[in-house]
């Protein structure tokens, strides 16, 4: 029985090991803001954060994040303030909305990591997550709001 | 007043709606199969707005009724309807907020519900081909207008004066004689009982009392919800019992499963069961390919399981398709005659006498939409019952299509839109729909069916791939006197009927037949090309390699002759003017009336002079760095773009600036047609650079995003500057979500030659710079 905390909730899991954590995440546990975009940690659409760290949860098994922290876009903010998020919600960056999760757990990931970025090291931090939609300029912008305060 | 889910007065607006006998949901958009009868409503009388549109002749036409659209709850809430997909451009925002505008509601007491999808009752509901606004600008207005009317009625009733002393002001009626006011909610059960008021009588805001038309000043409706991980898209759908499928499809287009050994998938942990899908012979419009479905208790199990099947396949007729060999073939019929499509004066005769003839052959290869989500559906079919939920750009077509695949009637099927992660064509065939509905039928239970990215990549609606030559012969002068376009490309239409080697009018019509210069030797063919795979709509369509072949001319032309790329780009473009197509026999125009849409080289010419204007035409760059410009029409609507470029000595591209002005006609959010053309300018960046689809024994090469590579922050341009063009009066609204991707890969490559002497004809540009 593997047991993982997630955003605060303790979650068991006694299926595969190997269930990459992006499926356990939404089939299982019923947490979908979480997405799919390429199960190859090559999009970023399935990005969480594990301790303090962003992860791509399409390649991570629910084994390796056994007694961890799991947070997810769901648990980032109690009412979807954290600065990240007000930032996306003021420089308007979704087009489709797919990707963004992935982007804010990311780009709050980022300034957990750095609290003062450039515009290059933000530019260089986004590369994994695709936006399809091509919303890159605005996402650079937000998350540059979030760093100086929203 | 509960204006929606009044079925019986649906046909309240009968005297505006005519049956007529024209194609069934054209597939068939434009390919002409007769047969069948469609609801047109012709609700915009040229009298009343000055100008049609071709909403109208579209699969059911256009409803115009507030008690299909509109509710009014006793608290004052305003619900409305958004009847079409929501796949980023904003649309489930913008048309009711259009409806608010016109009612005077406080946009914040307005709730927005999804349409399920139904076009009988609300209308056609095909988001695609940048028609939301275009078709229901007028359409959405009226129905405010209607909804504000019997409000006021209602108002002026209670009140016993006459309606006109009354007047709808943000969310209340108001007298102002006696200074008396009713909001909205305490009217809403009086209003219901008023009678409609017919269109011809209603009276629309003046564009200067808009409190939120044209202003910008509204976020998405799906803002939050995005951000903090609650906005539902396909995926998102769960059912108590559902089971996850994926399916191992077959990988050659017309291949056909021969057996497959299930013993080893049924040993992973979590699969429960594998069992055959049934596909359709190609073509068949968008039904499953069929093959095998692993059915698990959750997506990882099952594409664990998939992993473990053993098939055999029988690769079919197209297990040869290689793209190489493809492309030769495309080359060499674009060096011969082929069926002229427009003809003015006589090219070849001026061609022979020019004193100059450039020559371009222009290569575009096949696309994938990679959209974020790949395609995904949930279908629960109970009986002869089928309830669906999926991300569709067409709910009214996969309506249909779930109906035919299933046998059951159209009035049994609930099809339920989700938000879409992205579409960009790819999600107006709705296969994935279909594949879930059969499942489900099958298992007896609600089945998700979840494509992976190398599904999307290996089974979807490619782009078509194409060559486009031009020749362009030039008189002593250096002024162009004759033009021959050749283009030849697989049709759309081959997905829709075997056999199919010609493009279909609508694709002649994105960019070659309606090419604007004023020339006088003009000569348009398509020459034959035969489909070895599903082509599809891919944001923007034949307008990609069209705009790309036909403004890199213009950059060759104004390099032959040593001048200014813009200058020469207006020189052709030539006197402002309506451009005449009387050679065209069947000029689409993206389904508009000419006479309310025609090719105007005026607003063309605007658009190029106000982006050399803002965008800083012939401003000094930095050495490496080059300038290009592209101007296009499509959708209706007119662009310019002009891409700075700089090529370092490796051969690495960054893009300091894009700027792009657009002509959109008549527009309702200019932050949105922003955000669109950012977005475009990013996708634009992603095919010319990178977008290449190939096949070899038939299989599609490309894998995932490693391989398939699209745009990522770090190569994006640094700023995308976007003015928008002020509308004239009266000036009918037209496309945004597709017109801004064509000009972008010709201005990139016109602004490389202008860096680095290096002309590019193929794309996309990959090493060709590193030599
Ligand atoms: S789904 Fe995990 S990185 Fe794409
Ligand atoms: S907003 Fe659509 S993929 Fe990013």
């Amino acid at each position: 029985m593997i047991k993982i905390k997630i955003n605060g909730q303790e979650q068991s899991w006694d299926g595969d090991p190997d269930l990459p954590l992006l499926w356990f995440l939404r089939d299982e546990v019923g947490l979908t803001g979480t997405k799919f975009g390429c199960g190859q940690a090559l999009c970023g659409a399935c990005t969480v954060i594990v301790d303090k760290e962003a992860v791509r949860s399409c390649i991570t098994s629910v084994n390796d994040v056994a007694g961890r922290e799991v947070t997810t876009i769901e648990g980032l903010h109690p009412n979807g303030d954290h600065p990240v998020q007000k930032a996306w919600r003021q420089v308007n960056v979704p087009q489709c909305g797919f990707c963004q999760a992935g982007q804010i757990m990311q780009a709050a990931a980022l300034l957990m990591d750095n609290a003062k970025p450039s515009h290059d090291q933000i530019r260089e931090a986004m590369a994994g997550n695709i936006c399809r939609c091509g919303c890159y300029q605005r996402i650079e912008n937000a998350v540059h709001l979030a760093s100086t305060g929203v | 007043m509960n204006f929606i889910d009044n079925p019986k007065k649906l046909r309240g607006f009968e005297k505006h709606v005519r049956i007529e006998k024209v194609s069934r949901r054209s597939i068939l958009k434009g390919l002409g199969v007769t047969g069948g009868f469609v609801l047109a409503a012709p609700v915009m009388s040229r009298q009343a707005f000055a100008y049609e549109t071709g909403a109208g002749k579209m699969p059911h036409g256009v409803v115009v009724d507030p008690r299909v659209f509109v509710a009014v709850a006793p608290d004052g809430i305003v619900t409305i309807v958004a009847h079409r997909s929501e796949m980023g451009t904003g649309v489930r925002t913008s048309l009711p907020l259009i409806v608010a505008e016109e009612m005077e509601a406080d946009w914040s007491k307005v709730k927005v519900q999804q349409a399920h999808g139904d076009e009988v009752k609300f209308g056609n509901q095909d988001t695609d081909g940048s028609r939301s606004t275009r078709h229901y600008l007028i359409p959405m207005r009226q129905i405010g207008a209607s909804a504000r009317i019997m409000l006021e009625q209602a108002a002026a009733k209670r009140w016993g004066v006459p309606a006109t002393e009354v007047k709808a002001v943000n969310h209340e009626v108001v007298h102002s004689a006696s200074g008396r006011k009713l909001g909205f909610g305490e009217l809403a059960a009086d209003a219901a009982k008023e009678s409609l008021p017919s269109v011809d009588s209603l009276k629309l805001k003046a564009p200067k009392d808009f409190r939120y038309l044209t202003k910008g000043q509204i976020s998405i409706v799906d803002l939050h919800d995005i951000t903090t991980g609650k906005a539902g898209y396909g995926a998102d759908v769960r059912l108590p019992g559902m089971k996850y499928a994926v399916i191992a499809r077959p990988p050659v287009t017309g291949g056909k499963l021969v057996s497959f050994d299930p013993a080893d998938a049924m040993k992973v942990s979590g699969v429960e069961k594998v069992m055959q899908v049934r596909g359709w012979p190609w073509p068949s419009k968008f039904q499953p390919l069929g093959g095998v479905a692993v059915i698990a208790r959750n997506t990882g199990a099952a594409i664990k399981g998939r992993d473990a099947l053993k098939i055999v396949w029988d690769d079919g007729p197209n297990g040869k398709y290689e793209s190489v060999a493809y492309r030769k073939e495309l080359e060499e019929a674009a060096r011969k005659p082929g069926l002229v499509v427009r003809k003015e004066g006589d090219a070849d005769a001026a061609l022979k006498s020019a004193d100059k003839v450039i020559v371009g052959e222009y290569y575009v290869p096949h696309l994938a939409h990679v959209s974020m989500e790949p395609p995904v559906a949930v279908a629960d079919v109970k009986g002869d019952k089928a309830e669906i939920w999926a991300p569709v750009q067409s709910p009214g077509g996969t309506r249909e299509d779930v109906a035919k695949t299933l046998g059951i009637p159209e009035e049994n099927v609930t099809v339920n839109v989700t938000l879409l992660g992205g579409g960009f064509g790819r999600k107006s065939k709705c296969d994935y729909a279909l594949e879930a509905a059969l499942l489900s039928k099958e298992l007896g239970a609600p089945v998700k069916v979840q494509w992976t990215r190398e599904d999307d990549l290996h089974n979807g609606f490619l782009h078509t791939v194409s060559v486009e030559r031009i020749e362009a012969g030039l008189d002593k002068s250096g002024k162009v006197i004759a033009w021959r376009h050749r283009s030849v490309a697989p049709s759309i239409a081959s997905t829709f009927a075997a056999g199919t080697v010609h493009q279909a009018s609508f694709e002649l019509g994105m960019g070659l037949v309606d090419m604007p210069f004023e020339i006088a030797n003009i000569s348009c063919e398509n020459p034959e090309a035969a489909a070895y795979t599903r082509i599809g709509w891919f944001r923007s369509v034949s307008n990609i390699p069209r705009a790309f072949a036909v403004q890199s001319m213009v950059g060759e032309i104004a390099q032959a002759t040593g001048r200014d790329q813009k200058d020469m780009l207006l020189e052709l473009i030539g006197s402002p003017r309506i451009v005449k197509l009387a050679s065209v026999k069947d000029l689409w125009n993206y389904g508009e009336p000419y006479d309310s849409y025609p090719i105007d080289t005026a607003r063309l010419r605007k658009v190029v002079e106000l982006v050399a204007e803002k965008g800083e035409w012939g401003r000094q760059v930095p050495k490496g760095h080059g300038l290009g410009i592209a101007a296009h029409r499509s959708f209706v609507s007119y662009i310019a773009t002009i891409v700075e470029v700089a090529v370092d000595d490796k051969g690495k591209l960054t893009i300091p600036r894009v700027d792009t002005a657009i002509d959109c006609g008549t527009f309702v959010n200019p932050e949105r047609i922003q955000s669109q053309i950012e977005g475009a300018a990013i996708m634009g960046l992603s095919l010319a650079k990178y977008g290449e689809i190939t096949f070899k024994d038939g299989k599609v090469q490309q894998k995932n995003y490693d391989d398939f590579p699209v745009i990522r922050m770090d190569e994006s341009p640094l700023v995308t500057n976007v003015h928008i063009v002020p509308p004239g009066p009266d000036t009918p609204p037209s496309g945004v979500g597709e017109p801004g991707v064509p000009p972008f890969a010709p201005a990139l490559i016109n602004a490389i030659f202008a860096a680095t002497g290096k002309r590019i004809r193929s794309l996309p540009i990959g090493k060709q710079l590193e030599a």
